[in-house]
């Protein structure tokens, strides 16, 4: 009875890093995605006008926490961005459950504010434009990890944002309609392949 | 442990287990007349609840990878039926030092199938005759002739789509008409015509066409989460109801069997079950009992039923129940094409799972290692997902504009590939009981004893060249993590990984060598039948739910004519 002949686990796993060593597979009952779904609705619900209030982040921390997603994924003539999609508030509240986020994610930002304080003297929402370029330039290319110990963690916080950032958006209403996916629909025949052009 | 409380009605049959095999018994028992009670150690399954079909990511706050992100990566996710799970709580097993093996266990009515990926595969007249063949395992019992009308019975009750190709590793079945390829398996059929690869459209237990009151698929690739139309088979959905309807079926959820109890006259008279919600020992009486409880958990339950008749264990007096266990051999990888940036947007989803796939096609020749794999395939432009846009994001860094267009140049261009080959049995994979360790209702657990041979591992190197193969002849970038050395060499997998465990109560017609006699039925006590994956003497290259199904059936058409001769 194999998982789901070739599956979406079968795909990820060829394509991460170590993702599988060591976990525990797991699958939850679909109660507790039901009760996960009602949670957050009513966490809106309840406060002033929908607007989501951070579960991990310090308010300050989530304001930074949402310019860094949009940066990572902008907003551009066909769609939003990041935080329209909403990435942060997905991020945030997988942080509050997971102690390992929150080193990496919680850490990394306030690595991030006091790397900025050594460098501009202030922290990184408060930096002018070019500054916020200078360092996130550094920390977006791990080869700046070899060159440079200094901004190492700053490499591998922002690596993992980036990865959960594209989750968020990719994931979302918008940046399913961005990519272009057809489907989760109901057909009556599978209409096949378009051409495909050669390699 | 509260009082001991006995049931006066004594039932026909008591089948364990819900699953493949145990589905399939209730509806040829029942329908031949016979009355049966049924254990399963889950709770009932509710589709109108407990299905997610067609939701979207956004549709759930932890968008499919549960709190905390625990299933970024996983088998599961939140979309999934609830159909099972490597670790259960309370519920342990062990590996002995240096093995590795995983037991995916399913805790619900339907079992394994709810969750089984639906491909449906014959074994071929070679694979009941492994050691006629090559010296290496043993022959079944039966042959492929014996079992042929039950694949057709069952394909002919569940339906299966595909296509006839007079393959010999494959024999063709009794199929509906299978859907058309997807875009990524058009342009991998071509690269295996290339390399004279046979890829043919996939077995897939899935309707294309109506059956029996069931609506063909709709097509929306999402069978994992459970199908609301039950065009995808499950025992659940399919096998449970018509049991039902013949007024002679009852079902107990929330049971755990404990042991099978023999009687004085050495026969087995009622099984001892914990009822989960009372946490109280039951029994359940019937004059013959189906053991379907999955290979390990079969073997676990016979090795548990001890007596001074039977000191080690139930139908053991051969000493082979929990040996010559097996699963698949597993290795992966995947690759990167170029040519799939360029496909307009149009809808990929399709079945849940492959509509081609790569049956077995060099039994012509001599090769590297002994018997066969088979490939299956997908990827492409499906549903995003979290954590599909890892791989892009590490290979273009950076962030911006240009990464969210990269993103979207990138989505839906990468294709993975799984090798599925067979296992030799050999001495050192096997089960037995832990002797430190019970579970939370007092049980003894299963310890797991694992290690590839050669042959395996020759194997996994093979795919892995195969899939590079077919991947640069399509004009794609191979990607693989598996290394030749290591823990995992040529990245196969550990076992149990694949689910298909198999062997540990075989059938043959020694009863010095095996448990079971060809109808399944135990040698040293004849109204004991086990059903499940447990029966069988090899693990060919062909997922075993179909077969499994086939000699279920077959299994209680024998049960049935004993029953009327008066014979259990």
């Amino acid at each position: 009875m194999a998982p789901n002949s070739i599956s979406r686990r079968d795909i990820l796993k060829t394509l991460t890093m170590g993702a599988m060593a060591g976990s525990v597979l797991r699958v939850i009952p679909a109660q507790a995605a039901e009760y996960a779904h009602h949670m957050v609705a009513t966490e809106k619900a309840a406060t002033t006008a929908g607007v989501y209030a951070p579960k991990f982040f310090s308010p300050l921390q989530y304001k930074t926490l949402q310019a860094l997603c949009q940066t990572i994924i902008p907003a551009d003539g066909e769609s939003g961005g990041a935080k329209e999609a909403g990435a942060p508030e997905f991020i945030d509240l997988l942080t509050s459950e997971n102690p390992k986020y929150q080193l990496r994610l919680g850490g990394g930002l306030m690595w991030l504010d006091a790397e900025c304080s050594d460098r501009y003297g202030k922290p990184y929402l408060d930096c002018l434009p070019e500054q916020q370029k200078e360092i996130l330039d550094l920390i977006a290319y791990i080869k700046h990890a070899k060159t440079d110990p200094a901004v190492s963690q700053g490499v591998e916080f922002f690596a993992f944002l980036r990865e959960m950032t594209a989750d968020g958006f990719f994931t979302s209403e918008i940046g399913i309609k961005y990519l272009g996916y057809v489907g989760n629909t109901y057909l009556l025949s599978f209409p096949g392949c378009p051409p495909v052009p050669e390699a | 442990m509260a009082q001991v409380v006995r049931s006066p009605k004594v039932y026909d049959v008591c089948i364990i287990g819900s699953g493949a095999a145990g589905g399939t018994a209730a509806k040829v028992l029942t329908e031949g007349g016979l009355s049966v009670v049924m254990l399963e150690a889950g709770p009932p399954l509710n589709p109108e609840k407990d299905f997610k079909e067609h939701v979207w990511p956004y549709q759930l706050p932890h968008r499919g990878v549960g709190v905390g992100g625990e299933f970024r990566h996983e088998l599961g996710d939140e979309f999934m039926a609830p159909n099972g799970a490597w670790e259960i709580e309370g519920e342990p097993y062990t590996s002995a030092p240096g093995s590795q093996f995983h037991w995916f266990r399913s805790r619900i009515v339907g079992g394994r199938t709810n969750h089984w990926g639906r491909i449906a595969l014959r074994f071929a007249p070679v694979d009941f005759r492994a050691r006629s063949t090559d010296g290496m395992g043993d022959d079944w019992p039966i042959t492929y002739e014996e079992v042929s009308p039950f694949y057709d019975k069952v394909e002919s009750y569940i339906g299966v789509f595909g296509t006839k190709e007079n393959i010999p590793s494959a024999p063709d079945g009794i199929f509906q008409p299978p859907p058309l390829p997807r875009c990524t398996e058009t342009i991998i059929k071509k690269s295996c015509d290339k390399l004279n690869i046979h890829c043919v459209p996939s077995r897939m237990a899935i309707l294309t066409k109506p059956l029996n009151g069931r609506a063909a698929c709709h097509y929306c690739a999402q069978c994992g989460r459970g199908c609301i139309t039950a065009s995808n088979f499950s025992s659940s959905q399919v096998m449970i109801p018509p049991a039902q309807a013949t007024g002679r079926f009852t079902l107990i959820t929330g049971a755990m069997a404990r042991e099978i109890v023999v009687g004085k006259d050495g026969k087995a008279e009622s099984v001892a079950y914990i009822d989960k919600a009372t946490r109280s020992e039951k029994r359940v009486h019937a004059r013959a009992f189906m053991v379907a409880a999955s290979a390990c958990e079969s073997a676990r339950l016979l090795l548990n039923s001890r007596t001074t008749l039977f000191p080690d264990g139930l139908a053991n007096s051969s000493g082979v129940v929990g040996r010559y266990l097996t699963d698949s051999v597993g290795s992966s990888a995947g690759g990167y094409f170029p040519q799939l940036e360029k496909m307009p947007a149009h809808n990929h989803d399709g079945t849940g799972g492959m509509h081609l796939y790569m049956p077995w096609w060099r039994y012509d020749r001599k090769n590297d290692f002994l018997r066969g794999y088979h490939i299956e395939f997908g990827g492409g432009r499906g549903m995003p997902g979290v954590g599909e846009f890892d791989w892009i994001c590490k290979d273009h860094e950076g962030y911006g504009a240009s990464l969210k267009q990269y993103c979207r140049t990138r989505y839906g261009t990468y294709i993975g590939f799984a090798g599925r080959g067979e296992m030799i049995p050999n001495e050192k994979s096997y089960c037995d009981i832990d002797p430190d360790i019970v579970d939370q209702f007092g049980i003894p657990v299963l310890r797991f004893h694992w290690q590839w041979s050669e042959n395996e591992i020759n194997m996994a190197k093979d795919m892995q060249e195969t899939f590079r193969s077919i991947v640069e002849t399509a004009g794609g970038t191979f990607i693989s993590r598996a290394k030749p050395d290591g823990r995992h060499p040529y990245g196969i997998e550990d076992g149990g990984v694949i689910i298909h465990e198999l062997g540990t109560a075989r059938m043959g017609s020694n009863p010095k060598t095996s448990v079971l006699n060809k109808y399944c039925q135990a040698h040293d006590v004849n109204n004991v039948f086990v059903t499940d994956g447990a029966a069988f003497v090899t693990n060919p290259d062909k997922n075993p739910t179909l077969t499994i199904m086939a000699l279920a059936w077959r299994a209680s058409e024998y049960l049935i004519e004993q029953a009327k001769k008066g014979s259990l």
